[in-house]
């Protein structure tokens, strides 16, 4: 095979890999929207809430010790523990659900029937608020993270020697793939299947999406739109966990974090902010495209570095024909 | 009655004498927002560096110093706001800490007679002191820091790299923009390839830059990252398996948070440096006695003598000995930030004043002067231990090359007199 279109296939690869990162983050955004019409501006910040609280916790971080030891002098910081990957995970996912509940109890159930700009506005506040209670709760400095099963069975890094063997051996060049999107690939398709699962065969889920569909025919029929929005936001501060750590374990957990949030983005324009499936062929798209242009255009002919605005060009384009996006919800409005 | 009009009196003339002012040195951090674990040990390290002198030695020259902070969150508008705030404490020298910031302020400097040091970034031709009055990037700059990389390979491949293939990972920015002019004249003139990779901002997806590294080969590989860029461009490196001792980066890259994330896998990665790293020197003994253990730090007291935090000692000794210089020459303890420039304009640090402070071989020795303000831009290179999870200099600091960067320092400096009408005063 020619090594230019061996490249190519390596490029295309890796495009479709960096997609599901890209999607596991619009993820998050799509379950808030759908249910609640609330734009999620805080999603960015919530993966960094909660990659930095499972690092906390799974370091036997004291949470809130800086602030503790600045008021009472005292010098803790540390449980003296440390707490497996799993449990950590599973408390974490805790904290997101008191987080999901303090959020509706005292933001949006104020704002019950206000205009979705006001929605939007209250998550960007949430968004500024979370990060500052992230920074106070665990500190600013970069953590390292690492989700383990059992002894030395971490989330892997690196060339998967398989994939590089084999199309070496068939192709004569090594495809290159790292471990971690190959784990990030499946979680995504765990998670997506498991939201599906959830949504169409739980009573929770029904709820969901009767919500989703129509607020006050949901709520004429005894749904309680309290809940299902506590619910709602959980599901969406899981999927902000399972992005957190993905991205997290690529660059350690830090404050820029929350700026995946931006790589979401092009993702819901592209597939929609109301359809799952949509987040994910949006993801596809998105990171295949603007690997491929990088590859092809971009860094032989405009000196490269034009992922970040590939990826919106690449969104607004497709909203030239599909304003609604690849799955979104057709808006019919009568006047 | 009598005791009533004493007491009166004696309060009006405590009133009345003069008192002594602080030197205030303000401290122009990022403790918050996505640059914070940068941001954190530098600031330490400059507060306590003050903090020490005031402990121990009762201040510079018997006056007290106080550090003013301003948050900036590495945010050039409100880099600029605290600028604004701060000068009107009468602040001796600013250390902005970003590049942006330090573009927007060079005007305002020279109008409120304030030096700025921007020590190791800012804009590069302000070495020339006949352009740039107020601005002093000792004891290195960029450009010092891409004659470094190259003058490192050169060492290690017995003086000749031609042939030789070298990336640069750059931040796709001014700051990461800043090395390739003079790495394109060291390529011709030692007969390398020099390949350059952007990446944009913040730098969290770097997929086709080392997809890119694992087809070109490389045969080394520089960087110019800043911030979740550097992190994950050494993971990535690891992912590939480019050998790591063969990776460069820039001193902004050089730090513990940017290899620790990756653990073992970033053994072996280089970064040039302007200072030394460790906590082997007899300062770093009483800031622990005088500052960390009196309950005086800055901050947790946790970063002593990591890169940054030594960064920050660094930065405010260099301004403590200039203002020493500076009341020496006036014959005043109370100093302005106009004295403080004359001094810094005249510094000279040499490895005796390093070691009287506690400080040994812990930086180049230089000199400015008026044509030079960024002293002998003299380099060395640092590697990191995974296992013993420390930094160790493997190379002394060595001196850039002039030849090829004192002519590039002229024609950017006078193109800036040239567009602001600027004499240049030396």
């Amino acid at each position: 095979m020619p090594e230019q279109l061996a490249f190519t296939i390596e490029v295309f690869l890796n495009g479709l890999m960096a997609g599901v990162l890209y999607a596991l983050v619009a993820l998050g955004f799509v379950l808030i929207y759908k249910a609640s019409g609330i734009f999620n501006y805080a999603q960015g910040v919530m993966a960094l809430f909660a990659a930095m609280t499972l690092v906390g916790i799974q370091n036997g971080q004291v949470p809130f010790s800086h602030l503790i030891n600045a008021i009472f002098g005292t010098e803790i910081h540390h449980f003296g523990w440390h707490v497996h990957s799993v449990l950590a995970i599973a408390f974490t996912v805790v904290v997101m659900i008191i987080l999901a509940w303090a959020v509706q109890r005292f933001v949006f159930r104020h704002l019950v029937g206000q205009e979705p700009i006001i929605l939007f506005m209250a998550t960007i506040g949430l968004a500024y608020f979370l990060e500052g209670v992230a920074d106070l709760m665990w500190g600013s400095e970069i953590k390292a993270l690492d989700v383990c099963m059992s002894e030395g069975n971490c989330l892997p890094q690196g060339m998967n020697g398989w994939i590089d063997q084999t199309t070496f051996d068939v192709f004569g060049y090594g495809f290159f793939i790292d471990n971690l999107d190959i784990v990030a690939s499946i979680v995504a398709a765990l998670l997506v299947a498991g939201l599906v699962m959830f949504a169409q065969y739980t009573k929770q889920g029904r709820a969901m999406r009767a919500v989703a569909d129509d607020h006050q025919a949901a709520l004429s029929v005894g749904v309680s739109l309290n809940f299902i929005w506590i619910l709602v936001w959980s599901l969406a501060g899981f999927v902000a966990l399972v992005a957190g750590i993905m991205w997290g374990a690529k660059s350690g957990v830090q404050f820029s974090l929350s700026l995946i949030a931006l790589k979401a983005l092009p993702v819901l324009m592209l597939g929609g902010f109301t359809s799952i499936p949509g987040a994910i062929v949006g993801g596809l798209i998105i990171g295949v495209g603007e690997k491929l242009f990088e590859f092809l255009i971009g860094a032989p002919f405009l000196g490269g570095a034009t992922e970040n605005w590939f990826a919106y060009m690449l969104a607004l384009l497709f909203l030239v024909f599909r304003p609604q996006g690849l799955f979104g919800e057709k808006i019919i409005e009568r006047v | 009655m009598k005791m009533k009009l004493a007491t009166w009196a004696t309060a009006a003339m405590m009133a009345a004498s003069p008192v002594m002012a602080d030197l205030v040195f303000p401290s122009m951090s990022y403790r918050t927002g996505p640059f914070a674990a940068g941001g954190i040990p530098f600031a330490d390290g400059y507060a306590d560096y003050f903090t020490l002198l005031n402990e121990r030695d009762g201040g510079i020259g018997g006056v007290k110093v106080s550090v003013p902070e301003c948050e900036t969150a590495y945010n050039t508008e409100k880099g600029v706001e605290c600028y604004e705030s701060l000068k009107s404490q009468n602040p001796l020298v600013l250390q902005p800490l970003s590049t942006g910031i330090t573009y927007q302020i060079i005007p305002k400097s020279i109008v409120d007679d304030i030096p700025v040091h921007t020590m190791g970034y800012g804009r590069t031709s302000a070495k020339n002191g006949g352009v740039f009055s107020h601005i002093f990037n000792y004891p290195a700059n960029y450009w010092d820091g891409a004659s470094g990389v190259v003058n490192y390979l050169l060492e290690i491949n017995n003086g000749d790299i031609s042939g030789k293939k070298i990336a640069l990972v750059y931040h796709n920015s001014a700051y990461g923009k800043e090395p390739i002019r003079t790495l394109e004249a060291l390529a011709e003139k030692h007969g390398f390839e020099l390949v350059t990779l952007a990446v944009d901002h913040p730098g969290q997806e770097q997929k086709s830059q080392w997809l890119q590294i694992r087809r070109e080969r490389p045969d080394y590989v520089t960087m110019w990252g800043w911030g979740i860029m550097n992190q994950v461009a050494i993971q990535e490196a690891a992912n590939i398996r480019f050998p790591m001792e063969n990776f460069i980066g820039v001193w902004w890259a050089g730090a513990q948070h940017d290899v620790l994330p990756a653990g073992e896998a970033a053994d072996g990665y280089k970064a040039i440096t302007f200072h030394a790293v460790g906590d082997d020197y007899p300062v770093f003994d009483d800031i622990q006695k005088y500052v960390v253990d009196a309950g005086k730090a800055a901050g947790a007291g946790d970063q002593v003598g990591t890169v940054l935090y030594n960064r920050g000692v660094y930065a405010a000794m260099l301004a403590a000995e200039a203002a020493k210089d500076a009341q020496a020459a006036t014959g005043n303890a109370e100093i302005t930030g106009g004295d403080m420039r004359d001094a810094m304009e005249k510094l000279t640090i040499t490895e005796e004043r390093m070691a009287a402070l506690g400080m040994p071989n812990f930086g180049p020795e230089f000199s400015v002067s008026c044509e030079n303000h960024g002293g002998n831009g003299l380099v060395g290179v640092a590697q990191w231990d995974a296992s013993a999870q420390e930094w160790n200099l493997i190379s002394d600091f060595k001196q850039s090359d002039q030849d090829v960067i004192t002519p590039l320092i002229a024609e950017d400096s006078a193109a800036f007199a040239a567009e602001n009408n600027i004499e240049p005063r030396c």
